[in-house]
């Protein structure tokens, strides 16, 4: 399979795909901050640099399509039009959070939104996206979904076994997986015999493709291929997309396993700057458009934190709340 | 009200008249497993389904239990009512990431949106010589994760009604079948005739001791309850049918009564579920008791293939009987 050509976005979509570009990149150097001086406890995984594979990804879905989400989830959440609000105020333990705070950085979900949950288990959310595209399938829904996990999650048996399953019942399913490069400090190269991820769709009888996951439209345009494969009920894709984490695997991550030299390299290909490049390049925005969306950003970020540090903790009664669902279905 | 007309069913038959009718009832409700098809299940109680409701809604999965759970799952948080088939009980270890951090915790975590409306299927247990992989009885260790209910019904009318509950009940239920259950016969009323998931049966009254006991052992707790009587002691045997949630009261108020406790199970002996009746008992009705609670279990062995290692393992109601009469009733 070879990716389309990579059709150029109008002005008000340019302008929205690199809003939520910014707005994931603000929100997660902001988080970084806020787990730093202690405001948010616990870890959290930053998705600075991988930006453009969520954003490209989302594009191409509709809101009542599905995604999952992985560790590495909050550029995720946005990208499907989840509010930064109730992200921010989940990460602070709040009870207007997304899980009413008992869930934390792992573990949101919003299904109006089309987002079936972010997953603390490497490799966890895999099978669940396969079920949400045999629910699609079954129910003739027209739905697909897009299943977000890494290059360390290809690693584990639910990749074998969900796109085997999901070839053999072609599932309506796109699996993404995003190759950062290093599965927390081990680089794929030392875990992974072959190049691409994706050589490995081939052992399950669906197209695969590596794309070059630093740039919005080029991961857009393959995602697009393979959702509208799906929905044609043709089956599942897997897209690779080469990308890089510019910060550490978590908050207290020092990065020794990795040479500065490449850090600098990949941050050349920064896919924000990648962005505003080609809008200016083909005269979709004009450099105070630029900094005018970069500002909308910080804004909704700046809300979002004052939302969560304005919300209240849950009740303590919550703590035993919720374990199961109440009542039975008639 | 109809007088309810009585059938002689199998255990077997009971568990497909039940899926049977939940498929014929709602159409979100579909089967998954291994070689549940044409085969009919490693223990024939899917035998006929496939040619009645098809492939859609009969499916049969690759050998991948990590990803039928996940599946599942996954189909329950969108709208369908799996009931998966584990060919054997054993197997769940490779479904337990599904099962335990995902199935039992998108409640919790997500909140209200989220409910996972799927059962879990599994025959268990030794008496037959399948060895140690195949003969296990791992119900314990699911009452160590909070989301999750487990049912354990000993006689063909539970099994039917409390599978029908569990179908429609919305959270994720395993149910345990002992394999030595399948052949064997009891009335079964026709239509529904519900069970609630948590309430215990008390097939037998008695003043002298309680035994508690579910599943196969529920029956060798009546066949030993019968040896007392002609040895003159009374025994009242209580049949828990659910795990979790426990119906601890119907316990503590036979244990009020009775003043002396024995848990039988088949799962080997510490960490199990007769350690937790024990607990909640000595909690709650400690100065009831006039003798100290008994357990009766598999040693802490594997289960041994050779056919008299086996049965020396398992616990049989000559126990119950010898254990009885060590606890000097009267």
């Amino acid at each position: 399979m070879t990716p389309a050509a990579t059709p150029l976005p109008n002005t008000a979509e340019a302008r929205r795909i690199l809003y939520l570009l910014a707005l994931i990149r603000a929100f997660e150097e902001r988080v970084l901050k806020l787990v730093s001086d202690g405001s948010i406890r616990g870890t959290t995984h930053p998705y600075v640099g991988q930006e453009a594979v969520a954003v490209g990804s989302c594009l191409p879905l509709q809101t009542e399509d599905f995604i999952v989400s992985t560790h590495r989830g909050h550029g995720h959440l946005l990208a499907k039009g989840g509010d930064p609000n109730r992200l921010m105020a989940e990460l602070f333990g709040k009870a207007t959070g997304y899980g009413g705070g008992k869930g934390g950085t792992q573990h949101m979900a919003d299904f109006a939104v089309g987002h079936l949950g972010s997953n603390g288990i490497t490799g966890g959310g895999i099978p669940i996206g396969t079920g949400a595209a045999l629910s699609a399938q079954m129910q003739g829904s027209d739905q697909v979904v897009v299943i977000f996990f890494g290059d360390g999650a290809a690693n584990q048996g639910t990749f074998h076994e969900s796109l085997n399953l999901a070839a053999v019942w072609r599932l309506p399913a796109v699996y993404v997986c995003e190759n950062n490069l290093y599965a927390m400090s081990t680089p794929i190269r030392d875990v992974c015999p072959i190049d691409n991820i994706s050589d490995r769709a081939a052992a399950y009888g669906m197209p695969g493709v590596h794309v070059d996951g630093m740039d919005v439209l080029t991961v857009a345009s393959a995602v697009r291929t393979a959702i509208d494969r799906a929905r044609a009920g043709r089956g599942p894709s897997l897209i690779e997309c080469k990308t890089y984490r510019f910060l550490g695997h978590s908050k207290s991550d020092q990065r020794l396993y990795r040479h500065k030299d490449e850090e600098a390299a990949w941050r050349e290909r920064d896919p924000i700057a990648r962005f505003r490049q080609t809008m200016i390049e083909h005269g979709l925005a004009s450099a105070a458009d630029l900094d005018s969306v970069a500002r909308d950003a910080l804004a909704a970020v700046d809300a979002a934190v004052e939302f969560a540090r304005s919300s209240a903790f849950p009740e303590p009664q919550a703590l035993t709340e919720g374990v199961f669902a109440g009542t039975n279905h008639a | 009200m109809r007088a309810r007309t009585m059938r002689e069913l199998t255990y077997w038959q009971a568990l497909q008249e039940a899926l049977r009718e939940e498929m014929s009832r709602d159409r979100r409700v579909f089967l998954m497993g291994e070689d549940i098809g044409v085969y009919g299940g490693a223990f024939g109680v899917t035998r006929g389904l496939l040619a009645d409701f098809g492939p859609e809604r009969v499916r049969c999965t690759p050998i991948s239990e990590a990803t039928i759970v996940g599946t599942a799952a996954g189909a329950a948080l969108t709208g369908m009512r799996p009931v998966v088939e584990i060919m054997f009980m054993d197997f769940l270890t490779l479904a337990m990431d599904q099962l335990a951090n995902h199935a039992a915790k998108f409640r919790y975590m997500y909140g209200p949106q989220a409910c996972v409306p799927m059962v879990i299927r599994t025959p268990a247990g030794g008496g037959r010589c399948y060895g140690a992989t195949h003969s296990q009885s791992l119900e314990a260790w699911f009452l160590h994760v909070p989301g999750l209910k487990v049912v354990a019904p000993a006689t063909p009318a539970d099994a039917k009604s409390l599978l029908i509950a569990a179908i429609r009940d919305d959270n994720p239920v395993l149910f345990v079948e002992h394999k030595l259950l399948y052949a064997t016969t009891g009335p079964v009323p026709d239509g529904d005739h519900p069970v609630a998931i948590g309430e215990a049966a008390v097939p037998r009254e008695g003043s002298d001791v309680t035994l508690v006991a579910y599943s196969y052992h529920a029956g060798i707790a009546l066949q030993a309850a019968e040896e007392l009587a002609a040895r003159g002691i009374d025994a009242e045997v209580i049949d828990l049918r659910t795990l979790v949630p426990m119906d601890t009261e119907t316990i503590l108020a036979s244990v009020r009564k009775t003043g002396r406790l024995v848990c039988i199970e088949e799962g080997t002996r510490s960490g199990g579920v007769g350690a937790e009746i024990a607990a909640r008992v000595a909690e709650s009705a400690y100065e009831y008791l006039d003798a100290p609670i008994r357990r009766i279990a598999t040693p802490d062995v594997p289960i041994p293939f050779s056919p008299p290692l086996e049965q020396a393992a398992l616990p049989k109601a000559d126990d119950i009987v010898r254990t009885v009469e060590e606890m000097g009733v009267r």
